[in-house]
């Protein structure tokens, strides 16, 4: 599992970080984002490269677990 | 492609909204303009001495107060600061002097060419250079850092500010012995009824909070992970607003002798690319700063501040332009601007600590 911390980054910083991890397909990200336009950002993105979002805290700090779903066929 | 709901909730909205309050009275294709109303606003606080140019402009106020009260209710108010204050001030200046030789910031750009302003296209090729180049040096690294949660005192500092600033707007309409300026004539004399254009600036800045509308990331986002959910917002703008245009009877297709606008292709460019390269790096459009430093954010309030005093520089020092063209001190100001924002891309970089 890769963690990823992108608490207080401009847009579009925290995508930009999750991007290259996305495209490793790698099969678990834990992330932690600032709540607001990074966070929703960055499930629209998971959810777009096919990961299952689940929220984990979702306070000041929102912290998402993203699972690589499998792909059928 | 899934339909960006909010954002073209939001795109449709400007897209009425805008033509309406020209329709109002306030100037040809500027019904509502981040950039030309905080230069109006700079006036009025006299950071600036042009006289036609002094008002202050409720459509600002209002948009700063629907994003705090939707933040509130939502629960998305957030206090936070500490991302290079003095960069983002620095690029706030610099914002607002290139959208004040093209003439507009990216909202306007929009609304120019859908009042049929062709003028416009220049700067919209200006806007996607500025973004482009943006985009590379975001892609090499570049940052100003992370912001921290901050007291929610901290958060509430600009939101005061634009209280203060409607204290003065309503000490203005019921004492003429007051300390701030109204032009009397000129663009910042043409204005929609002060209610109007409140009520109008509030219901924006709420669902601009609610959709997270931002011009620079409708273009970046489509370059960069080819996610059009914001662009979706723009083009619903464009057209909704080419058609209430065209019921007001105030669509003029043509690139000359339009409102408020000059027709210098290579500084309509240049003036534009400076602003959305300026945006880029500070991680949204004006209208997006306004709003994100209303829902908390002390840094966007920074950057606001930036573009007032960006706005009083380019007034003071004759580098804004007017219908009449650019001035003789805009092409070395842009240049500059340009090095400026060149120099803080290639050397911001996070410490990783």
């Amino acid at each position: 599992m890769e963690e990823l911390d992108v608490r207080g980054l401009s847009c579009p910083e925290p995508v930009l970080q999750l991007k290259p991890l996305i495209d490793k397909n790698v099969e678990t990200i834990k992330i932690l984002c600032s709540c607001g336009t990074s966070s929703e950002n960055i499930q629209r993105i998971a959810k777009n490269h096919n990961y299952e979002v689940n929220i984990l805290e979702n306070g000041e700090d929102c912290v998402y677990l993203l699972n690589k779903k499998e792909v059928l066929g | 492609m899934k339909l960006a709901f909010l954002p073209i909730i939001a795109g449709v909205i400007f897209g009425v909204t805008a033509p309406i309050l020209v329709y109002f009275g306030n100037p040809g294709n500027m019904g509502m303009c981040a950039a030309c109303f905080t230069r109006d606003i700079a006036g009025a606080i006299s950071l600036h001495q042009i006289g036609t140019l002094q008002y202050i402009r409720p459509e600002i106020i209002g948009l700063i107060f629907g994003a705090l009260i939707a933040s509130f209710i939502f629960g998305e108010f957030r206090a936070r600061s500490g991302s290079a204050p003095i960069v983002r001030f620095m690029l706030g200046a610099f914002a607002m002097i290139g959208a004040l030789v093209f003439l507009g910031c990216p909202w306007r750009m929009w609304l120019r060419l859908s009042g049929g302003d062709l003028s416009a296209i220049a700067g919209i090729f200006g806007f996607l250079a500025g973004v482009i180049i943006g985009l590379v040096f975001l892609k090499r690294g570049f940052s100003l850092g992370r912001n921290r949660p901050t007291s929610k005192i901290v958060g509430l500092a600009f939101p005061i500010f634009a209280f203060i600033l409607f204290a003065l707007l309503m000490w203005g309409v019921f004492d003429n012995n007051t300390l701030i300026k109204e032009s009397t004539k000129g663009p910042a004399s043409q204005h929609a009824p002060l209610i109007i254009s409140l009520i109008a600036g509030l219901v924006l800045g709420g669902i601009f909070q609610r959709s997270r509308f931002c011009t620079i990331a409708a273009f970046r986002d489509s370059i960069l992970f080819k996610d059009t959910h914001m662009l979706q917002g723009i083009i619903a703008l464009i057209i909704v607003a080419a058609i209430t245009n065209m019921a007001l009877g105030s669509f003029h297709l043509g690139f000359i002798n339009q409102p408020i606008a000059h027709n210098d292709t290579i500084w309509n460019f240049l003036g534009m690319l400076l602003s959305s390269l300026a945006f880029t790096l500070a991680g949204g459009c004006p209208g997006r700063q306004l709003v994100l430093a209303g829902e908390g954010d002390g840094d966007a309030g920074v950057f606001v501040f930036g573009l007032l005093f960006g706005a009083a520089f380019a007034h003071n020092f004759a580098i804004a332009s007017s219908p009449a063209g650019i001035t003789a001190n805009a092409p070395i100001t842009v240049i500059l601007g340009i090095i400026f924002c060149l120099i803080v891309a290639i050397f911001a970089k996070e410490r990783r600590v």
